[in-house]
């Protein structure tokens, strides 16, 4: 009773309490250095999306619009013709990223492994005009990101 | 100062305004500096408390950041609700801010440095500080919004509450100094135990000390008491409709209170401008830096309070003001007043 | 100069703000110039020299009770229409009231006018030295005690009966009892069991 009054009048729990943040306080951080370091993240990882070519030079969209089917928040838009050669390509490939949830379906639904969800996150626009991506962009994403993409399935492979 | 310019053949009266406007500037510039600075600590405080980095990109440790965000604030657009009073909803920042650099006028700064050496400083802080609360409540109603108007509501009972209590904590102080001059109050803290400056070495008046630091922490409606803006209840408070300028009128002029209480801790309870032991190489150092340091090392425990209390609920802060703090306030008041009967002022009667 | 100057600031403000008061037609603005004419007021008060009331007036009116005032003015939703309603019927009443104002105006100049208030015959003349705070609680506290007591304790008085007469102890409310809360300890609240199995736990 009486050390409950003592500890009530000399503000004891609020001294330990001030006690034991000021020992975080010289503790070392626990939050990286963002812009310059940056944390390890999963071959899973769905960031930013990309379309894929192969070594040759080719692209790997087929236009069988499974994406486009799956898309749960119908982002992505397919128009397809049969190319010169007789081959079927898409002419329009666009994924609205305000739209996209990054929930993957698209890659995982790509029977070429042609639409993928790259590990780059880091594609903040100043309008709103430059997310949404055509298929020159997705290309493009693709040539810039493809030895990261690749080294990423390679690892992920063994586990579908 | 006023000599200084009477020297050169200009009227008093003209000397004694051009003085007085030099010393207005004087204070309010480094202040508006110290705040900006002041707020950057305050980040970097509690992220540290919190095991982050806090503000780290702009300037050299990220030290440029409150005045990148100045900026920012300054480039927005100040948006006006239709339904607001316009006159009043931009009037109540000006207030806030005013009144915030207002109560500098008659802080010591070293012995004789102070801008107006008036007999009631004291009152005159206890006057000025219950002004602040109006820039609150006239930004509450004139906002015409709901959580602006319950915050009004609730800043203006909370700061005339905690007043009660401050005024009674500044009586305990006044009757060991016998004055309400601050430089005096400054000076009649010399040489406790023959080596110590400051009040707070008195039995006496710790406990006052503390009461009135966490009274501070109410009044200025920082962290635990800052129900006013509550922002899991109330949005922002009083501030919700505010942008751009007048938001960082409020911003500023928040910070400048707090650096104010900081500096009347100081100055009441731990010596002001003294240095904290009676000791002659001591003296060397200018007042002023031992002031700083002083309000520093409050701050620092501001920011520390605000790091680690949870918020209060708005009943409990009430019960702390009228139950707790307003019965012991009077109760030291009481006690003082007793003991300076019976030894300073018992042998005369 | 610069005194005639203020004063001429703080009472054409002071009227101003006092004429606003009673031509404002949203009763806020009519408080908030109130209070801009009470803190005009403390400023001729300190030019007075009299900085102890000049601080006074501040703290008490413009701090407290003015901030209460606006308390209940900013929740009140008045009807103005319904507020002009009354006007013609209470117009002889306020006119009377006015007049009598006006008369005791009158009467004031008129003294005024008559000859300067005979300061040597006052209980006790301004000191010149004295800060006028210490010779305020000089005078308040040894030859007006018992006035100064008796007025606190009417306020006391005052205080407890209003509290008395609207205080309703309401039936069916949960009250925190803080103190009984802080006095828990980690070992009352908590049991550790080892229960067997099949048997309920007790609670």
């Amino acid at each position: 009773m009486i050390a409950h009054w003592i500890k009530s009048f000399t503000l004891w729990e609020f001294v330990k309490a001030h006690w034991l943040t000021l020992k975080y306080f010289f503790k070392p951080k626990a939050t990286i250095n963002y812009p310059f370091e940056k944390n390890p993240i999963s071959p899973r990882f769905r960031g930013e999306h990309a379309l894929r070519r192969y070594p040759n030079g080719e692209e790997r969209c087929i236009a069988c619009k499974l994406c486009e089917a799956i898309c749960p928040a119908q982002a992505i838009t397919i128009e397809a013709q049969p190319r010169e050669d007789g081959s079927r390509r898409t002419t329009r490939y666009d994924i609205d990223m305000t739209k996209c949830i990054y929930c993957g379906f698209c890659q995982e639904a790509c029977p070429v492994d042609a639409i993928v969800e790259g590990p780059n996150f880091e594609f903040a626009t100043e309008t709103r005009e430059e997310l949404l991506y055509d298929k020159a962009k997705l290309l493009e994403n693709g040539d810039k990101w493809e030895r990261a993409i690749a080294a990423n399935l390679a690892a992920d492979a063994p586990y579908r | 100062m006023t000599a200084f310019f009477q020297s050169f053949g200009i009227p008093f009266e003209a000397a004694w305004l051009l003085s007085t406007i030099i010393g207005i500037l004087v204070i309010a510039l480094p202040l508006m500096l110290a705040v900006a600075m002041i707020i950057y600590a305050d980040r970097k405080i509690w992220a540290a408390m919190a095991l982050r980095r806090g503000p780290n990109v702009v300037g050299p440790f990220g030290l440029l950041q409150s005045f990148a965000d100045g900026l920012k604030v300054f480039l927005q657009e100040t948006i006006i609700p239709s339904a607001a009073n316009k006159g009043l909803f931009l009037i109540a920042p000006i207030i806030t801010f005013t009144v915030a650099l207002m109560a500098w006028a008659v802080v010591p700064f070293g012995a004789g440095v102070v801008l107006a050496n008036i007999n009631v400083g004291l009152l005159y802080i206890l006057a000025i500080s219950s002004l602040g609360v109006y820039g609150v409540v006239i930004a509450g109603w004139a906002s015409n919004s709901k959580y602006p108007f319950f915050s009004a509501m609730r800043a203006s009972a909370q700061m005339i509450s905690y007043e009660v209590s401050i005024g009674f904590i500044l009586i305990c102080v006044v009757l060991w100094a016998g004055s309400f001059n601050l430089s005096v109050i400054v000076e009649s803290q010399r040489g406790y135990y023959g080596f110590l400056n400051g009040n707070g070495f008195n039995p006496l008046l710790f406990p006052m000390a503390v009461m009135f630091l966490i009274s501070a922490m109410a009044e200025t409606a920082r962290a635990p008491f800052d129900l006013t803006e509550a922002e899991s209840e109330l949005v922002a408070g009083y501030q919700t409709e505010y942008s751009s300028m007048a938001f960082a009128l409020y911003w500023l002029g928040e910070y400048a209170n707090v650096i104010l209480m900081c500096a009347l801790n100081a100055i009441l309870f731990w010596g002001g401008y003294l240095p904290p032991v009676d000791w002659a190489p001591l003296y060397l150092v200018p007042g002023i830096i031992w002031l700083f340091i002083k309000i520093l090392v409050f701050f620092f425990i501001f920011s520390w309070v605000k790091a680690t209390v949870p918020r209060y609920r708005y009943d409990q802060l009430m019960r702390l003001g009228w139950k707790v703090f307003l019965p012991t306030s009077l109760f030291f008041v009481f006690l003082v007043s007793g003991f300076l009967m019976l030894t300073r002022y018992g042998a005369a009667s | 100069m610069i005194q005639v100057f203020a004063f001429y600031l703080f009472a054409a403000l002071m009227l101003m703000a006092g004429a606003l008061t009673i031509f404002a037609r949203n009763p806020v603005h009519s408080v908030l110039w109130l209070i801009v004419a009470f803190f005009n007021a403390a400023g001729l008060m300190v030019l007075v020299g009299a900085e102890f009331i000049a601080m006074l007036l501040v703290i008490v009116y413009v701090g407290a009770v003015a901030v209460l005032f606006l308390f209940v003015v900013m929740m009140l939703n008045i009807d103005f229409a319904e507020l002009r309603a009354g006007f013609v019927s209470y117009l002889p009443f306020g006119m009377l009231i006015a007049l009598g104002l006006l008369a005791e105006i009158l009467l004031g100049l008129g003294v005024w006018k008559a000859g300067p208030v005979q300061l040597s015959l006052r209980a006790a003349p301004t000191p010149a030295d004295v800060p006028n705070i210490e010779a305020i609680g000089a005078l308040l506290y040894t030859r007006y005690i018992f006035l100064f007591e008796m007025a606190g304790i009417v306020l006391l008085v005052a205080m407890i009966g209003a509290i008395v007469l609207t205080h309703r102890a309401r039936g069916g409310v949960k009250s925190q009892n803080i103190d009984k809360q802080n006095r828990r300890r980690p070992g009352e609240a908590v049991v550790n069991v080892n229960q067997p199995i099949g048997q309920g736990v007790e609670l």
